[in-house]
Formats: C-alpha cells, structure tokens, sequence
C-alpha cells in the first residue's frame, strides 16, 4: 500500500477539511493496523473500496468510520462487560444503583455520545456536499444509467454536449467535478467508492454529485441501486487523471475518428450496428446503445461484463444475453465468425 | 379488594369442570380446522410463520452458495433475483410480523387472565388468510413467477411488465391480503389488552409484553395503511395504466418510496418491540426478581414507536432530497438509539439487581443482546448522512440489518420458545441441545454477517447476483458462505429439538422457571386457559399473591363455571379493569375459513385478471360475513344478566364505548384514515411536485364534489338521528335509516359524477388519476356504509335490533362519523382546493 493513500496527493481547494483529516491520522493508523488482524482487508486491490479513498468525500467518510469503529469497538465491549459482570457477580445490586445504571449508562451516556456525533456529522456535512444552491463545479459531467450500462456526456462551459462516452468516467484531480445525474427507465444509483457516496438516478428528475478526486489512478464505479436482471453487471471504469493529462485527452477525444480499418468500419456498418451505436467520425450515429469512439481504450467490454479484448468483444458481440442476461443488444450469433472476428478487432483498435 | 372467594366441594368442582371442558373442547377429526379457541389459532399462526422462515432461510442459502466464489453460475441471474426478494419479503412478512401475532394470540388471554381474546373467530379468519397469502407468495418461485424487483419494489422497475410481470401482482394483491390479516390481528390485540385484564389488573400492573404488544399493535394500525394506499396506486398502474409512478406522465416513483418507507421503517420496530417484550417476561424470571424500571421501559417503549414514524427518510438519503431535511431525519434516527439503549439497560440492570440463572432461553437472550447492541451501533452510524451516501445499498447495510433483526428479533424469539415451550406442552426442551443448538447459531451467524461489514465498504453493492474476482471482495464472501451454513446447522439442531420425542416430566409443575406472571397457572392440558378469573394486585401475582394459583384452580374467582353452554369471558374497563361484562365469544364455526378462503380467492383471481371469478369471489366472501356478521355477533341474551361468580351479576350485552365491538371499530376505522391520509398525501405530493397541478388537465368541477359533500353529511345526520330515535322505538329509526341509504346511494353517484361527466382520463395524467381514486375511495366506503345502514334496517326489522340492544346502530354511527370526516375532507380537497391553488 503507498502512503499517498493517507496524505492524498491531491492539493484540497477549500482549506480545514485536511485539518481534519490530519487530526485524526494517528486514529486511522491504528485502525489500520487492528484491521490488519483480517488478512484480506491487507490486500491492496481498493479499485472499488470506499476506505481506499481517493477523493475528498471519501476520504472525510472513511475518516469518519475509523473514529465510529473504535467508539463503536469500545462501547460495545463496555456493554457486553458490564452484562457478563450482571450475569456472574456474587452479591445482586441494590435496586437504586440498578437504576442508576439505566440513567447513566441507557439515557445519559448516549445522549451525550450521540449528540457530539451527529454534530460532528450534520458539522462534515456541507463540507462535502452544500446545503444550499449550486456546486462550484469546473467541469461537468452527464450521466445516464440505462439498463445496464452508463451513457456519459462530457458537457462544455455553455452546458452543451462536447462528446459523449460509455461505461467510463475521466475526471482531473484536485478540482470539483458536478455530474447531473438521471434516468430514462429504472432508477439505477451512480457510484463511486474511492471518490465519494452515491447518488440515485430517478427518471423525471435530476440529481447533482459534486466529486473531487485528489490522487490520480484507475478505479470502479457501481450502481448501486438494483436495477433489473443485469444490476450486477453495471460497472464502469474511473479514470483520476493529472490535469494536464485530463486536457489531452479532452483534446484527443473532441478530434476522435472512426480509425485507418476501412474494412472493419465497412462490416461494422453493413451489419447494421450503427443502428444503435455511434463511433465519432463516422456514419455511425445511432444513439440507442453505448458510443463506441474510442472503444479500444475501455476498460471493460459491456459495462464490466468483461475484460476489454478482441475475443471478449466477439463473444460479446454474439451473444450479449449470454454474457449478460437481458442486456438490451441482440444477438448476432448469425454472422460468420470471422466477421464477427473482424468487428472485434475494429473495435479494439479504435483509440 | 376484600371479597369472600367461592367455595366448592370437590363434586362441584368435578361438574364445573365438565361443563367448561365442553364448552371449550377443541373438535376432533377434519372439524379440529375449525377450532377458533386461542391457544389452537397461536399455534398454527406460529407454526406457519415458522415454516415460512425456514422456507426462507434456505432462499438464503441459495444465495449464499451463488455467491460463495466470484464469477459463479450456480443459479441464474433470474432466480437469484426472485430469490432474494422473497427472502426480504417472506422473512419480513410471512415470518417476523406474524410469529409475534401468532405469540401474541397464543399468550396474551393467559397473562391477562382471560379466557379468550374478544374476536376469535377473527384470529381465525386472519390466520387463514395469512396462510393462503402466504402459501401463494412463496409458491410463486416454483413457477417462475415470483416477484423479482427487491422486496421494496421501486417503481418503475416494479411497474415494467416485460421485467417483473405477474410476480409484482403476487406480491401487491398476496401480500395486501396478508397485510389485512395483520391489521384483523392488531384490531383483536389491542381490544383483547384495554377490554380483557383480570379485574384489578389496573394498566399500571400490566405484564411488560402487554404493553409492549399494545404499542406495536398500534404501530400496525399506522404503519400499514400507508402500504396498503401505497398498494393500491401500484396496482392500478400496473393493472389500468393509471401514471402514479410514471414520470413521463407527471408521476413520480418517490411518492412510493416515501409511503412504502413511512411503512417499513415503522415495520422494524413491529417486529423488534415484541422480541423485546419476550426479554421483559423472561429477564426477571431468571433473575428471579421484578423489572427494574418498569416505567422506564414502558416509556421508552412508547418513546420508540412513537420515533420510528419520524426516520423513514433515512432510507433516501441518497435520493437528492434536499440537505437540510436530510440533517433533521438523521437526527430523529440518532434519536431513536436512546430509548433503546433504555431498555437494554434495563434489562441489564435488572440482572445487576438479581440473581441470575443462566438457562438456555437466557443463553439466547443474552447471545442475541450481544449480537443486537453491533446492529444498534452501526445503525447509529449509517443513520449519520455523509456515511449513508457510502454504505447505502452495500453489503454493510446487509450486516447492519442483520444484525439488528437476528439478534434483536431470531435469538429473542428463540428464547422465547425455550422459555414457554413448557407452558404450550408441559413439557420443557433440552438444555444441551439448546446449548449446541445456541453455540452453533452464534458462532454461524457472526461468521456469515461480520465480514459483510467490510466488503460493503470494500465496494461491494447488495442484490447483486455475481462478483468479478480481485477486487477485494473474495474471502469475504467466502467466509460469509461458510458460516451461513454453520448458522443452518444450527437453526435445524433447534428444529429437531422441538420435534424430537419427549419424555413426558415426572410430576406436573405447571411453573418450571419459577415465573411470576399469571400464564403460568394455566394448564396446557386443559382448553379453557384460566380455570377462574382471578383478582390481581401484583404485577407479578405468582410471586406476590399468596395461594393464587390454588385458588384459580379451585375456582374460587370469576367464571369458575360455563352453565349458560357458551363461551364466556370477562370485560373489564380500561384504565382500572373494573368488571363491566361477561362477554360471549364465537366458538368453532366454518365461517371463517369460508370468507378467508374466498377472500383469498378475490386477490387471487384479480392478479391472474379473472374478472368474472373475481366478482364471483368477492360475492361470496360478502355473504359469508354478512353470514358471520348476521349470526355471529351482537346475539340479544336469552337473560340480561348473568352471575360471573363471587357473588356478582354482569350484563351479557353492552353497547357503545362500553362494549369490545364498538372499540374494535374505532380502530379499524383510525387505521382506514390512515390509509386514507396516506392517498391525501399522495395528493399533495404530486401538487408539490407540479406548479400547474390542479389544471393541467380536467379537474372535477365544484358542483358535483359539493353535492356529493353535502349529501354524505345528511346522510351521517340521518344516521345519529336513527341511533337516537331507535332509543324511543323501532318506527322513527326504520324511517331515518331509509332515508340514509337513499342519500348514500345519491351521495355516491354524487361522488362519482365530478370526474366521470368532466372526462377525466385517468391513463392521461397523474391529477386525473390521483383524483379517481380519492374518489373511488371514498365512494366505497360510502357504499360499504350504506351497506350497513341496510344492515341496521334489517336487523331493526328482524328484531335483532331493539332500543334496547343497539350495538349495530351505535358501532354503524361510529363508522359514518369517520365517513363524514373522510367525505368532507375529500370533496373539498377534490372539487375546492383547486379554486384556492390557481
């Protein structure tokens, strides 16, 4: 595990919020290091671990938790102490100082406890997400789950779409990033771990997430909210990306093109998928189904289904239902295998 | 009290006891499903529920297996998503709320000392219908058919023929059916607990699982309906199209949300409070002395039922609602944690305060408590926001419930059968298999639920049917997996116990545990509970009340004797259970499974869309309770007056507030505002949503909601006139009730007209809809109303009603005094409110 785990690489825009975090370093440490007592906790593949943090929200959460976890620890032993005491002790206890335990120890303590809590919580609250108003946000993100994947619109200053990608989110560290969130069939929940909590995506409304991802890498999202016979194959891949890196790829992906393979974009279009799918550059316009632009640099094929790679996208591409059960793309297990082969590989080429 | 005890020679005695075990008999042969008596109608109630958690218990299993190593394919995605919805929907409906009615049925009569609740044959017909219900939701995944959108069913996925089909019907139409049971169910608790105490057993001395249950019973009353409402709309979009949920056509799927929460988060208490009342009777038996801060716990109970109606948004925190409504529903959930640590402390302290033996049903009260106090602190952490955005729909909360329902609700119960298995059987279970069976259950359960906790934060989302590998997740699963088998082991080792052949005890000690409360003079030999209905001064007479179980035994307190051939128990008044009836209970009959058995055959029919078998149904579950209803309740006594023992006489037939029918219909009536305030909400809800609400399409126009509003009211006006002037003679009240039912029909062809003239498409927009089926509400109960002005004629004809004996028209003045209320507030809303909002 890197250390830049716990320090965030990221520079915090608003100042106080790493103040608290670093109070509350020793604390983490030690939970830490209790939680290495599970083996499998150890493991550092977090790509999807809300106490793997990555971003501000998740951060301030995971801190959160290890202060609950060893408030939580501590009074849970303190009530199974004091029954195994009432189970065994010798001599029974006066009805008075029986009832001074009830006072103190079920009205008192957790009054007290739970009112310093929640304050310290309602306190984190605006710190993370505001309680009035819009999001400062620089860049904006729209993202639509749809059963089962992410139809995703990288939005310009005038709110129009600049381009649109699938089941992949790219966001720039140390700067706040809205996404505008919503659904045309089911409600599905966007999410993601090391960044921060989730967001319901309701049909009829939209809702707003405000992320910041402060160390850069290559993480998972979720829905979170079931969704249909799919839920469980609907990931999408993060990208926390160097600013800089982040305007290149703004750059490369406004100029993205259909590719050199003029066979491979001529079979994609004859067998009809363009009916469906749009690849930038290129005939292909239809709008039912992911954009495909750039479809090589996906990190999955199908919305997490698979790993990306040419025999992956074939055996995607000829049974959809097999690899996803009711995804909404049919089957084309009536092409030839070397056609399908050959989309295959056109798409894994496309960059 | 100072009175002279009755005093029989043992002939006498011998005879009296003839008398009652006749009366009280169970039938035998094919005639025992006919039984209605309590301890029969708890039994099969708790067996059934059983049964279904161990149905579900393996659904569970399933899972687990699927889940056990990454990328499985041991079932399908289908059936595992029909899978886990009817685990959460059995576990919760079919199991954790019927086993405390079933508890509650089987035990309540004893501790109060009554012979019977007062409506047994409506334990009879809620048992039945829960048992149909229940049997036809879980029969459903044979077929394939069984619901598959989450045992919440979010619209629209819930809505979306092609993906959930038929099973959504199954569980809106079977589990409403089931949820009238539960509401039949709360009617009889909370009547049985205020009308039938022993005398002398003021409320204050009421064993805790009476108030406990009192409590519940009431949270029932106001947490269903708001379902049922909920149901309602659902099914009319899923059946006519009707937009509730369909945000293209000015729906939303919140509205939904919000009722089936303001419901389910009432719903864990409902099942948690009862548990707890177990703890109550069994932590001072064994620590052989009284709760310590009995008014503690009675208000912290309260406290807790009144609270958890405040937190239902906790479980949309991630829904966008606005930040500062989040904050105050957090506070309100943080809130609910100190009652409850209340009464855990005051078992705790009553434990401190005694000498304790730790027995098996301690074992598992004590295992569960410890299991329960984890679920209560992570609740106390997902009810903080920032932290909710992250664990919400994770694994976490998968733990977190657990947590909270096995150990706050599985082990309690458990103890609890421990504890009153000798009080059903006489005889008791086995110390070392509820040692192994304990051990096995504790160790499985942490086993299955911890490692939740972390791979929920480690990313993973619940309802999820596979897993890929190497993202941190593996082991957890795994481990969970094992254990849930360990857990099963253990739950089957508990089974066998209970069904494993017993030796019958060498002598008969009706009181093993050395218990205080007053069930524990019963015999489980004998069907007729209390042999006499003592007078009690204690709140825990057996240890405090000298003789006391001698002198029941003897008969020496009320009804000692069953000359009349009937059953008979008695009515006490409310606060300081003062003797005020000897009431007559309904025994065996047919009646009852006849209407559940046809009731059932309505909602059946109505989800496989049989319009002609459902009208055939729904006529024959009117006749057979208008049957019931007809011969069954309200008898006119061949004497006024009858001698209940101890030298007293008590009328047999009461009416108004006196009388258990009139309660029982003021609190089905209270639970059906609830249900329809629930639909007034649903209303204002949608005009929030919208800024041109009440026109953006035809509304109902002021005339007709005004005519139907006027003529509702002169039809309750007619009806209080009826009731006062059947006190002087039958003439004046025939003729008042006629005019009533004439008015009843205009009012609701009145109540109707509105919509129907202005052609309001309700397929179109959710205002049209919205407004048909406040009306249509309403307009039902003006019927069912007008059917029981009908009723009242008819019985005033027959003579079955008299000036005398007026129970009808007075519990029918009750139900139009709600019917007023519900027709004003909706013509108004409908045909006034919408001049005031433009």
């Amino acid at each position: 595990m890197d250390d830049d785990r716990l320090t965030g690489a990221g520079r915090p825009i608003r100042s106080g919020r790493d103040g608290i975090s670093d109070s509350y370093r020793p604390a983490i440490r030690a939970t830490t290091f209790i939680l290495l007592l599970s083996p499998p906790l150890a493991s550092c593949s977090g790509v999807q671990s809300a106490l793997d943090p990555a971003g501000h929200e998740a951060r301030d959460v995971a801190n959160l938790f290890f202060v609950m976890l060893i408030g939580g620890v501590a009074i849970w032993a303190g009530v199974v102490g004091l029954l195994f005491h009432a189970a065994r002790k010798r001599k029974p206890y006066s009805e008075k100082g029986a009832g001074w335990v009830i006072l103190w120890g079920g009205a008192v303590f957790p009054t007290a406890t739970l009112a310093a809590l929640l304050s310290y919580a309602v306190w984190l609250m605006p710190n993370i997400r505001p309680w009035f108003g819009e999001d400062a946000g620089v860049g904006r993100v729209e993202v639509t789950g749809e059963q089962f994947w992410w139809r995703v619109r990288y939005l310009d200053e005038g709110g129009a779409v600049a381009f649109e990608t699938a089941n992949e989110v790219r966001v720039p560290i140390g700067e706040p990033v809205v996404f505008l969130l919503n659904s045309p069939d089911v409600i599905h929940s966007f999410w993601i771990p090391v960044l921060g909590g989730k967001m319901d995506m309701i049909p009829g409304r939209e809702n707003r997430l405000t992320l910041q991802a402060e160390k850069p890498g290559t993480y998972r999202g979720v829905c979170a909210e079931f969704c249909g016979t799919s839920h469980a194959l609907m990931a999408f891949t993060v990208h926390a990306m160097e600013p800089e890196a982040y305007k290149a790829w703004v750059a490369a992906r406004r100029k993205a093109s259909g590719g050199q393979d003029q066979e491979g974009l001529a079979l994609f279009l004859r067998h009809g998928c363009a009916a469906c799918h749009a690849i930038s550059g290129t005939e292909a316009k239809g709008t039912i189904g992911p954009d495909l632009t750039a479809f090589g640099e996906r990190g999955s094929v199908g919305a997490g289904a698979l790993p990306n790679g040419q025999e992956h996208i074939a055996r995607f591409i000829r049974d959809p239902g097999q690899v996803k059960p009711e995804a909404r793309m049919p089957h084309f297990s009536m092409l030839e295998e070397a056609e399908i082969d050959r989309i295959a590989a056109y798409l894994k080429g496309l960059r | 009290m100072t009175m002279e005890l009755g005093n029989f020679s043992p002939e006498e005695r011998a005879a009296q006891e003839e008398r009652l075990r006749k009366v009280w008999e169970t039938p035998k042969g094919i005639r025992y499903w006919t039984s209605v008596n309590n301890s029969e109608i708890g039994l099969w109630y708790g067996v059934t529920a059983f049964a279904f958690m161990l149905f579900a218990g393996l659904l569970g299993l399933l899972m687990r297996l699927q889940l056990a190593v990454p990328e499985n394919d041991f079932i399908s995605a289908e059936l595992f998503n029909q899978a886990f919805t009817l685990h959460g929907t059995v576990m919760m409906f079919l199991f954790a709320v019927p086993i405390f009615e079933a508890v509650a049925i089987f035990l309540l009569p004893s501790m109060l000392g009554a012979r019977e609740l007062p409506f047994p044959r409506l334990s009879a017909f809620g048992f039945w219908s829960f048992l149909i219900g229940g049997v036809f939701v879980c029969g459903s995944i044979f077929f394939n058919a069984a619901p598959n959108a989450g045992w919440f069913m979010y619209p629209p996925l819930a809505t979306d023929d092609e993906y959930a089909g038929i099973g959504a019907d199954i569980w809106l139409l079977g589990l409403s059916f089931i949820e009238v049971a539960s509401i039949a169910a709360a009617v009889e608790i909370i009547v049985g607990i205020m009308k039938c105490r022993a005398p002398g057993m003021r409320i204050n001395l009421m064993p805790m699982f009476a108030w406990y249950l009192l409590i519940v019973a009431g949270m029932i009353l106001f947490a269903f309906p708001p379902l049922i409402a909920g149901d309602i709309l659902f099914e009319m979009e899923r059946m006519f199209d009707w937009p509730f949920f369909d945000a293209t056509r000015g729906g939303d799927p919140l509205l939904w949300q919000h009722l089936f929460w303001i419901f389910g988060h009432p719903e864990v208490y409902i099942i948690f409070l009862p548990a707890i009342a177990l703890m109550a009777m069994i932590v001072p038996t064994f620590s052989q002395r009284p709760i310590v801060g009995y008014s503690w716990i009675v208000l912290a109970a309260v406290g807790t039922g009144f609270l958890s109606f405040g937190l239902w948004v906790h479980h949309m925190f991630t829904t966008g609602l606005p930040q500062i409504s989040l904050a105050f529903f957090s506070a309100a959930s943080e809130a609910v944690a100190i009652p409850t640590g209340v009464q855990i402390f005051v078992f705790i302290a009553t434990m401190l305060a005694g000498r304790v033996i730790f027995s098996v049903p301690m074992l598992f009260g004590a295992g569960g408590l410890i299991i329960f106090v984890i679920g209560g602190l992570t609740g106390v952490m997902v009810a903080l926001v920032p932290f909710d955005w992250q664990a919400h729909d994770t694994y976490f909360i998968v733990a977190h419930l657990h947590y909270v329902l096995i150990g706050g609700m599985l082990f309690p119960v458990v103890a609890g059968i421990y504890y009153y298995f000798p009080f059903v059987t006489g005889k008791k279970l086995s110390d070392a298999w509820g040692r192994t069976a304990f051990w096995l259950m504790f160790v499985g359960f942490n086993v299955t639920f911890f490692p939740m906790h972390f791979s929920g934060l480690r990313g993973m989302p619940r309802r999820v049917f596979t897993y890929p590998e190497d993202i941190g997740w593996d082991w957890f699963n795994l481990i969970s997996s094992i254990g849930a088998f360990v857990f099963a082991a253990g739950v089957a080792t508990f089974v066998i116990d209970i069904f494993r052949p017993k030796q019958q005890p060498a002598w008969r000690d009706l009181n093993p545990w050395n218990s205080g409360t007053l069930e524990w003079t019963n015999d489980p030999a004998e069907s007729w509970g209390m042999r006499s209905v003592p007078i009690i001064t204690s709140r825990y007479p057996l240890w405090d009340q000298p003789n006391l179980q001698a002198d029941i035994e003897a008969g020496r307190f009320y009804l000692p004797d069953a000359k009349s051939g009937k059953r008979e128990t008695l009515v006490t008044s409310v606060l300081d259970a003062k003797p005020i009836q000897c009431l007559r209970v309904g025994g065996v009959s047919y009646v009852t499974i006849i209407a559940a058995i046809a009731l059932g055959g309505v909602f059946i029919a109505l989800t496989f869309k049989l319009w002609i078998t459902t009208i055939v149904f729904a006529i024959i579950t009117f006749i057979a309770i208008i049957h019931w209803l007809w011969n069954g309740t309200a008898p006119i006594p061949e004497v006024p007056e009858i001698d209940v023992g101890l030298g007293e006489t008590l009328p047999i037939y009461v009416s108004g507030p006196a009388s258990v029918g009139w309660w029982a219909m003021f609190i089905t009536m209270v639970g059906d505002g609830t249900a329809f305030a629930s639909l007034i909400f649903g209303y204002f809800f949608y005009w929030t949503i919208h800024d041109d609400f009440t026109t953006i399409a035809n509304g109902p126009g002021v005339l007709w909601p005004v005519a139907a509003l006027v003529l509702y009211v002169i039809a309750w006006v007619l009806t209080l006139l009826a009731r006062e002037l059947n006190e002087k003679g039958p003439r004046g009240a025939r003729l008042a009730l006629t005019a009533a039912l004439a008015v009843s029909i205009a009012a609701s062809f009145a109540g109707l007209a509105g919509p129907y003239l202005h052609e309001m498409d309700p397929t179109s927009h959710v205002y049209p809809a919205i407004v048909w089926i406040v009306a249509i509400w309403t307009v039902t109960h003006g019927i069912v109303g007008a059917i029981m002005q009908g009723y009242c004629l008819a019985r005033s004809i027959t003579g079955r009603m008299t000036a005398e004996y007026d129970q009808d028209i007075r519990n029918v003045a009750l139900y139009w005094h709600f019917m007023a209320f519900t027709a004003v507030v909706t013509f108004a809303v409908l045909g006034l409110f919408p001049l005031v909002s433009t």
